[in-house]
C-alpha cells in the first residue's frame, strides 16, 4: 500500500531525474574578482589553523592585502575589456550580473577593504604585552571578559588575527550583494557577507561586553529582517514564478508568464508582488539603516571595535545600496509608481530623523551612526530620481562617502585615555590647540559629511540632489537641504569644539600611530579633497557605469 | 610683430614678480632691474610704434590672442590684446613717463629701506596699466583697473608706518571700489545687452542696442571713470593721495592712472556717441570738476596738494573734451598726453625741491629757491609754462583746442562750456603762477624761525641729511634731474609736434574718429580770449603774492578760501550723506539682526533640540523595542504600498 501511494507522489522525482543534467556554465573570467577573495579568505582559514601565532598576523596581513589588491586589478581589467559597458553580462547561470554598477560598486568595495586592513593593521595604540604589540582586537574572544583567561591572553600577548579572513569573507559576499541577479543569491550573499560581521563587532579588546552586546543585537535584528526579505522573496516567487530579476521584470510587465501548475492560483496576484516587494526592499533598508530600520545602528556602530565600524559603515553601505538600486531598477522596475512614493516617504522620515537625533548626540561614535542614517536618507533621494542620473549619482556618493567615514573612523582610534578611545565629546574640546594635524584631517572629514564645497561631500550631495530634482522630487530636494543645514550644526560645532574650546587638563591624548593608520587618514583626507575639487573624471566615470544589464 | 604685444606686460611683471618674491637677495640690485625692465618695456613699445608708422593708417590696429580664460559656452573671455593707435599712445605714454620715473626714483628712493618692494610696486602698476590699456575686451581691461587701483593702494600706503599715509590709502581704495562696481556693472549690462565684453562686437553693434540701455552703460562706466579719475563726486581720494611718495604722484596720480578714466570714455565712444543724455553728464562732470580742482588748488598751501588740485582740474578738461564726442577725443587724448609731460615734470620738481628742503612740503616755508635749485628751477618752470598754456608750449596747443571744441559744441551748452573752459584757463594761471612765486621767488622764508619750523614730518630727512639746523637748499642729484630735463623737452615741444599738421588727430583718426567742430566764432578769437584769460589768471597772482610779502602762517581767509583749504568740503558731505546713514542703517541692522533674526535663528535651533532631545529616548538600548520598531516600520511600509496601488 504505502509504496503505491509513495509511488503516485515520486515518479515526478523520478522523471526530474531521468532528464539529463547539464553542467552549469560558470564564466569565471567576469566572476574572478569574487572568487579571489573568498579563496584567499579560505587561505586566510588555513593559515590560521597551520601556522605558529606569532607569524600569522604578518602572513594574514600580507595575504589578505594581496588578495585584495589581485581581486581589485581584476575588476580593473574587466572594466577596461568593457565588461562594464559593452560586453555586459548576467553571469553564473543567471545568479550574478556583471556590469556598470557591478564594477563599480565592487571596486569601492575593495578599496574600502584594503583601506579597512590598513587600520585593522594598526598595532601601535594598545599599550605593549609582555611579549608583543597587540591591536584593537580581544586577545582571546573565548575567554569570559574579565575572567582569569582573558588575563592570561592579554599577558601571552595574543590577537585575533581571524578578523582578516573574516573581513576577506564579508568582502566577498559584499561583492556579490550588489551583483545578485536573482532573490536567491542576494540572500545569499547578504548572510554571507552579515555573519562575519556579526561576530567581528563582537571582537573588541577594551569595553568586551558593550561589544558582544552590539554584536548580539545585530544578529537578532538581522536575522530578524532577513526573515522578513526571505518572506518576501517567497511571496514574489508566488507571484511570478521565479526568482530571476529578469523573470520577475518580465511578469510585472505581463510579457510570458510561465506558471507551473502549483502557482496557478496565486500567480499574477498583485498583492503578492507588493507584499513581496515590501518585505525584500525593508530587509535592504534595514541593511543601510534607513528609518524606522535604523535602531541597530547606533548600538552596533558604538560597541564594535572603531576598525570594524569604519568598515561596517563604509562598505555595507555601499554594497546594500548597489542591491537596492538593482532590486528597484531591474527587478520592480515596472512597479516604479508603487514604490517611489513610499520610498520619498522613507528617504524624507530617514534624513530628517537622523539629523535632528544627531544634535543631542554627546558621543563622536553615535554621532556618526546617526550622521550615516542622514546620509542614508540622501542616498534614497538619489535612488528615487530618473534612471541615468540617479544610478550614477549614487553611485559616486557612495565611493565619496565611503572614503570619508573609513577616514573619520580611523581619527576616532586615534584619541585616547587611560580607558581606550575616548570617544565622548566633551574630551575633544581643544584637540585642534594640542594635535591641530589630526583634528584638521578630522574637520575635512566633518566638512564632507556637511557637504561643503571643495570637498567630495558637496559634489556628491549636489549630484544626488541634481539628479533628484531633474526626476521631479524638488520636495525631497528641499527636505534633503533643510536637513543638510540641521546636520551641519553638529559637524560645525565638533569643529568649534576642536578649535575654539580650551583643552582639559586631564584629556585624552592623540596616539601616535603607525605607517597604516596614517595612510589610512592621509588616503582619507587625499580622496576627500580630489573628489571635490577635480570630481569630473570620476563623475563621468560613475555616469558610463550607470547602466544595469537587463 | 604681434608676438611681441605680449612682451610689454610680461617685462614689468616679470620684474614685479621677481622684486617682490625675491626677498632680501635682490636689496642690492633690484631697483636697476626695475628700471632696465621699465625701459625694456619702452624700447618694445617704439619697435612696435615704428612698425606701425610704417603701416597704412587703417592696418595699424595688432591683435594677439594669448588663451581662452574662461570659455563657458556664450560666455567667451579671452586674455587677448589690442595694440592700436589710441593704446599705442598710452603705452609709449606709460612706459616712457614711467622709465623716467623708475630712473628718478633711484636717487628719490635712495635712502629708503624698503626701495626694493617700492620698485616692485611700481612695475607692477606698470603692468597692470599696460594690461588695462592693450585689452581687447573690458573683463581683461577690468583686471589691468583693479590692478592699477592695487598697485596705487600700495604705493599711497607705501610708508606705512605713518597713519594719514595708510588712511589715504584705504580712502583711496574705498573710493574707487565705488567707481569700479560702476565697470564691473557695465560689463553686466554689456553681456546681457550684446552677448559679448570684447570691445569690437560690442562697440560696432552700439547703435542697435536701445538708447535706454546705452545710457545706463555709459553712465556705469562714466562712474568708473570718476573713481578712476578723481572726478566729481569721487574726488576726494586724490588729495589724500598725496601722502604716497612724490614718485608715485608723479607716476600714477598725474601722469597715467588718473587718465584711465579718459582712457575708458575714449574707447567706449561708440556708446557714448549713441547715448546723447550719457555725454551731457559726462560733459557736467568735466566742467564741475575742472572748476573744482582749480578752486582747491588755489587754496593749498601743500605743493603737492596744490599740484593735485590741478591734475583733477586738468582732468576735467580731458573729460569735458571726451564729452563732447567726436570733435573732442583726439583732442582730449592730446591734453592727456602732453599733460602726462609737464605734469610729471612739475611733480618731479616738487619732490626735487622736497627733497632739497627736508621733506618741507608747505609753500609758505619756500621762497627764493630758484638760486639753489638752478635745474629745478628751470625744468619746473617750463612746465609751468606749459600748463598755463603759455604760447608755443604744449599746453598751449592741446588745452585751446579744448577750449575751441568746447565753444564748437554749439547753442547755449556751447558758450557755457567755453566760459567755464576759459575761467578755468585763468584759475590755472592764477594758481601755478601761484605755485611758482611762493617756491622760487620772493624772499627766503625758510630762513625765518617759526615756533612749528621743527615739523615733525623734517626730523627724518635731517637725520639723513646729518643737519640739525634749518632746511640747506641744494640740488637733487642727476638721477633726479635727468628725468625733469627730459620731461621738460616733452613739455615744451610736444604740444606743437602733435599741432603741426594735426598730425595727432590724423594718428588716432582711425579709432576715435574725428569730425571738425566749428567754434560760433573764429578760432583767432577764441585763440587770443585764451591768452588774455591766462595773463589776467597770471597778472592777479603776481598782484597778490608776488608785490607784496608772504605771511608764513596763513591768514585765516574768506570763506571760501577756507572752505577750499578743506577742498570744499568734500570730506564733510561724504561725512554727512554716507558715512552717517550708513552708520544709522548698520545699528539699525544690528538690531534686527539680533532681536529678529537671531531670535528667529534661535528658536528654531532650540525646538530641534528639543524635539531631538525627545526622540532619542526612543533609542532605548533594549532589542525587544527596536525589533518591534522594525516590526511596525515594516507593517507600515506594506501597508504604504498597498495603499499606494489602492488609491
Amino acid at each position: 500500500m504505502s509504496a503505491v501511494a509513495t509511488a503516485g507522489t515520486v515518479p515526478s522525482l523520478w522523471t526530474l531525474a531521468a532528464e539529463p543534467l547539464e553542467a552549469p556554465k560558470i564564466e569565471y573570467g567576469q566572476l574572478s574578482p569574487v572568487i579571489i577573495v573568498l579563496g584567499v579568505a579560505v587561505l586566510g582559514i588555513l593559515l590560521e589553523a597551520f601556522l605558529p601565532r606569532r607569524v600569522r598576523y604578518g602572513a594574514q596581513l600580507v595575504v589578505t592585502a594581496l588578495g585584495l589588491v589581485s581581486a581589485f586589478a581584476a575588476v580593473l581589467g574587466l572594466a577596461v575589456t568593457g565588461h562594464a559597458t559593452t560586453k555586459r553580462a548576467v553571469v553564473g547561470m543567471g545568479a550574478l550580473a556583471v556590469d556598470g554598477p557591478t564594477l563599480f560598486l565592487q571596486g569601492t568595495i575593495l578599496l574600502v577593504g584594503l583601506v579597512s586592513v590598513f587600520v585593522f593593521a594598526e598595532r601601535r595604540l594598545e599599550p605593549k604585552s609582555q611579549t608583543a604589540h597587540v591591536d584593537s582586537f580581544a586577545a582571546q574572544p573565548a575567554a569570559v571578559p574579565g575572567g582569569e583567561g582573558e588575563r592570561e591572553a592579554n599577558a601571552a600577548g595574543w590577537t585575533t588575527t581571524e578578523v582578516y579572513p573574516l573581513l576577506l569573507f564579508a568582502v566577498g559576499g559584499m561583492l556579490l550583494f550588489p551583483a545578485a541577479n536573482d532573490l536567491l543569491t542576494l540572500f545569499i550573499a547578504l548572510e554571507v557577507f552579515s555573519l562575519p560581521l556579526y561576530l567581528l563587532c563582537a571582537l573588541a579588546r577594551r569595553r568586551r561586553l558593550l561589544s558582544q552586546e552590539s554584536a548580539v543585537k545585530y544578529f537578532l535584528l538581522g536575522a530578524f529582517s532577513s526573515a522578513f526579505l526571505l518572506f518576501g522573496a517567497a511571496l514574489i516567487y508566488g507571484y511570478a514564478g521565479t526568482f530571476a530579476y529578469s523573470g520577475i521584470a518580465r511578469v510585472i510587465g505581463n510579457a510570458d508568464r510561465q506558471t507551473t501548475a502549483v502557482l496557478a492560483e496565486t500567480a499574477g496576484s498583485d498583492a503578492l508582488l507588493l507584499i513581496g516587494g515590501a518585505l525584500v526592499v525593508m530587509g535592504l533598508l534595514f541593511k543601510v539603516g534607513a528609518v524606522p530600520f535604523h535602531m541597530w545602528t547606533p548600538d552596533v556602530y558604538q560597541g564594535a571595535p572603531t576598525p570594524v565600524t569604519g568598515f561596517m559603515a563604509a562598505a555595507t553601505k555601499v554594497a546594500a545600496f548597489g542591491a537596492l538600486l538593482r532590486l528597484l531598477y531591474v527587478a520592480l522596475e515596472g512597479l516604479r509608481w508603487d514604490w517611489r512614493p513610499v520610498m520619498w516617504g522613507v528617504a524624507i522620515v530617514t534624513m530628517i530623523a537622523g539629523a535632528v537625533i544627531a544634535i543631542t548626540q554627546t558621543d563622536v561614535k553615535r554621532l556618526l551612526a546617526y550622521s550615516s542614517i542622514a546620509h542614508a536618507g540622501f542616498l534614497l533621494a538619489g535612488v528615487i530620481a530618473t534612471e541615468g542620473r540617479g544610478v550614477s549619482s549614487v553611485l559616486f556618493y557612495l565611493g565619496a562617502y565611503s572614503f570619508v567615514t573609513l577616514g573619520a573612523f580611523a581619527v576616532i582610534t586615534l584619541v585616547r585615555d587611560a580607558g581606550g578611545e575616548a570617544t565622548h565629546l566633551s574630551k575633544w574640546a581643544g584637540l585642534g590647540r594640542r594635535s591641530p594635524l589630526l583634528a584638521t584631517a578630522f574637520s575635512v572629514f566633518l566638512l564632507a559629511f556637511a557637504g561643503i564645497p571643495a570637498t567630495s561631500g558637496f559634489i556628491g550631495k549636489f549630484a544626488v540632489f541634481a539628479a533628484a530634482a531633474e526626476g521631479g522630487a524638488t520636495p525631497l530636494v528641499v527636505v534633503g537641504v533643510i536637513a543638510s543645514a540641521i546636520a551641519a550644526f553638529f559637524y560645525i560645532r565638533v569643529m568649534v569644539l576642536m578649535f575654539f574650546s580650551e583643552p582639559k587638563a586631564d584629556g585624552p591624548t592623540v596616539a601616535v600611530p603607525s605607517v597604516w593608520t596614517t595612510s589610512a587618514i592621509a588616503i582619507g583626507v587625499v580622496v576627500t579633497l580630489v573628489l571635490g575639487v577635480f570630481p569630473q573624471y570620476f563623475l563621468d566615470l560613475a555616469s558610463q557605469a550607470g547602466v544595469f544589464v537587463r | 610683430m604681434e608676438s611681441l604685444i605680449g612682451l610689454l606686460v610680461g617685462f614689468p611683471l616679470l620684474g614685479a614678480a621677481v622684486l617682490l618674491c625675491g626677498g632680501k637677495r635682490v636689496d642690492r640690485t633690484g631697483h636697476w632691474l626695475g628700471v632696465l625692465l621699465a625701459g625694456a618695456s619702452f624700447v618694445v613699445g617704439a619697435v612696435l610704434f615704428l612698425d606701425m608708422l610704417g603701416k597704412n593708417a587703417d592696418e595699424r590696429a595688432l591683435h594677439q590672442h594669448l588663451f581662452s580664460w574662461v570659455p563657458v559656452e556664450s560666455f567667451q573671455a579671452d586674455v587677448a590684446f589690442q595694440l592700436d593707435q589710441l593704446s599705442m599712445t598710452f603705452v609709449l605714454l606709460i612706459t616712457g613717463v614711467g622709465t623716467l620715473i623708475h630712473i628718478y626714483s633711484v636717487g628719490y628712493m635712495e635712502h629708503d629701506e624698503r626701495r626694493r618692494r617700492f620698485f616692485g610696486y611700481l612695475n607692477l602698476f606698470l603692468a597692470a596699466m599696460l594690461l588695462l590699456v592693450l585689452a581687447d575686451n573690458y573683463l581683461l581691461l577690468y583686471v589691468g583697473w583693479e590692478g592699477v587701483g592695487l598697485a596705487s593702494y600700495l604705493l599711497i600706503g607705501f610708508w606705512q608706518h605713518k597713519p594719514s599715509a595708510a588712511v589715504a590709502a584705504k580712502k583711496a581704495f574705498i573710493v574707487n571700489r565705488v567707481g569700479d562696481a560702476g565697470l564691473a556693472i557695465a560689463i553686466f549690462l554689456m553681456f546681457t545687452t550684446f552677448g559679448s565684453f570684447a570691445f569690437a562686437p560690442v562697440l560696432s553693434n552700439a547703435t542697435e542696442a536701445g538708447e535706454g540701455k546705452l545710457t545706463a552703460i555709459g553712465l556705469m562706466l562714466l562712474l568708473a571713470a570718476c573713481g578712476k579719475s578723481a572726478q566729481v563726486p569721487l574726488q576726494s581720494w586724490l588729495g589724500d593721495a598725496m601722502e604716497g611718495p612724490t614718485p608715485v604722484s608723479a607716476l600714477i596720480h598725474a601722469a597715467t592712472m588718473v587718465t584711465a578714466g579718459v582712457y575708458l570714455i575714449t574707447r567706449s565712444g561708440a556708446i557714448f556717441n549713441a547715448a546723447p543724455d550719457a555725454q551731457t553728464v559726462v560733459v557736467v562732470v568735466g566742467a564741475v570738476t575742472l572748476l573744482y580742482g582749480a578752486i582747491v588748488g588755489c587754496a593749498k598751501d601743500d605743493i603737492k596738494k596744490a599740484l593735485a588740485g590741478s591734475t583733477m582740474s586738468q582732468i576735467g578738461y580731458m573729460v569735458l573734451a571726451a564729452g563732447l564726442g567726436p570733435i573732442g577725443y583726439a583732442f582730449a587724448i592730446m591734453h592727456l598726453v602732453t599733460h602726462g609731460f609737464f605734469k610729471a615734470g612739475l611733480f618731479l620738481g616738487a619732490g626735487s625741491v622736497m627733497h632739497g628742503m627736508n621733506d618741507e612740503v608747505d609753500m609758505r616755508r619756500y621762497g627764493g629757491l630758484r638760486k639753489y635749485m638752478p635745474v629745478t628751477f628751470v625744468t619746473f618752470g617750463l612746465g609751468y609754462l606749459a600748463i598755463i598754456g603759455f604760447p608755443g608750449l604744449s599746453g598751449f596747443f592741446s588745452k585751446d583746442q579744448i577750449i575751441e571744441a568746447a565753444f564748437a559744441k554749439g547753442g547755449t551748452q556751447g558758450w557755457i562750456l567755453g566760459a567755464v573752459t576759459l575761467l578755468g584757463a585763468a584759475i590755472t594761471a592764477y594758481y601755478m603762477t601761484r605755485v611758482m612765486l611762493l617756491t622760487f621767488f620772493g624772499e627766503e622764508r625758510w630762513r625765518q624761525k617759526t615756533p612749528s619750523a621743527d615739523a615733525p614730518s623734517a626730523e627724518p630727512a635731517a637725520e639723513v641729511h646729518g643737519e640739525h639746523g634749518g632746511p640747506h637748499p641744494h640740488e637733487s642729484p642727476r638721477s633726479m634731474t635727468i628725468p625733469m630735463i627730459v620731461l621738460a623737452f616733452g613739455s615744451v615741444f610736444a604740444g606743437g609736434l602733435f599741432k603741426v599738421g594735426d598730425s595727432f588727430v590724423h594718428w588716432l583718426e582711425p579709432v576715435t574718429q574725428f569730425e571738425h567742430g566749428h567754434p560760433p566764432v573764429s578760432a583767432a578769437v577764441v585763440t587770443g580770449a585764451t591768452v588774455v584769460t591766462m595773463l589776467v589768471g597770471v597778472g592777479a597772482a603776481w598782484l597778490q603774492y608776488g608785490r607784496r610779502p608772504v605771511p608764513v602762517v596763513a591768514p585765516r581767509g574768506s570763506l571760501l578760501t577756507r572752505a577750499a583749504r578743506r577742498d570744499l568740503l568734500q570730506d564733510d558731505i561724504n561725512h554727512a550723506v554716507l558715512v552717517k546713514p550708513g552708520e544709522y542703517l548698520t545699528r539699525g541692522l544690528v538690531y534686527v539682526d539680533s532681536k529678529v533674526v537671531d531670535g528667529l535663528v534661535n528658536g528654531t535651533a532650540a525646538s530641534f533640540g528639543g524635539l531631538s532631545g525627545r526622540t532619542r529616548r526612543l533609542q532605548n538600548g533594549f532589542v525587544r523595542s527596536y525589533a518591534v520598531s522594525m516590526f511596525g516600520g515594516a507593517a507600515v511600509l506594506v501597508a504604504a504600498t498597498l495603499l499606494m496601488r489602492a488609491v
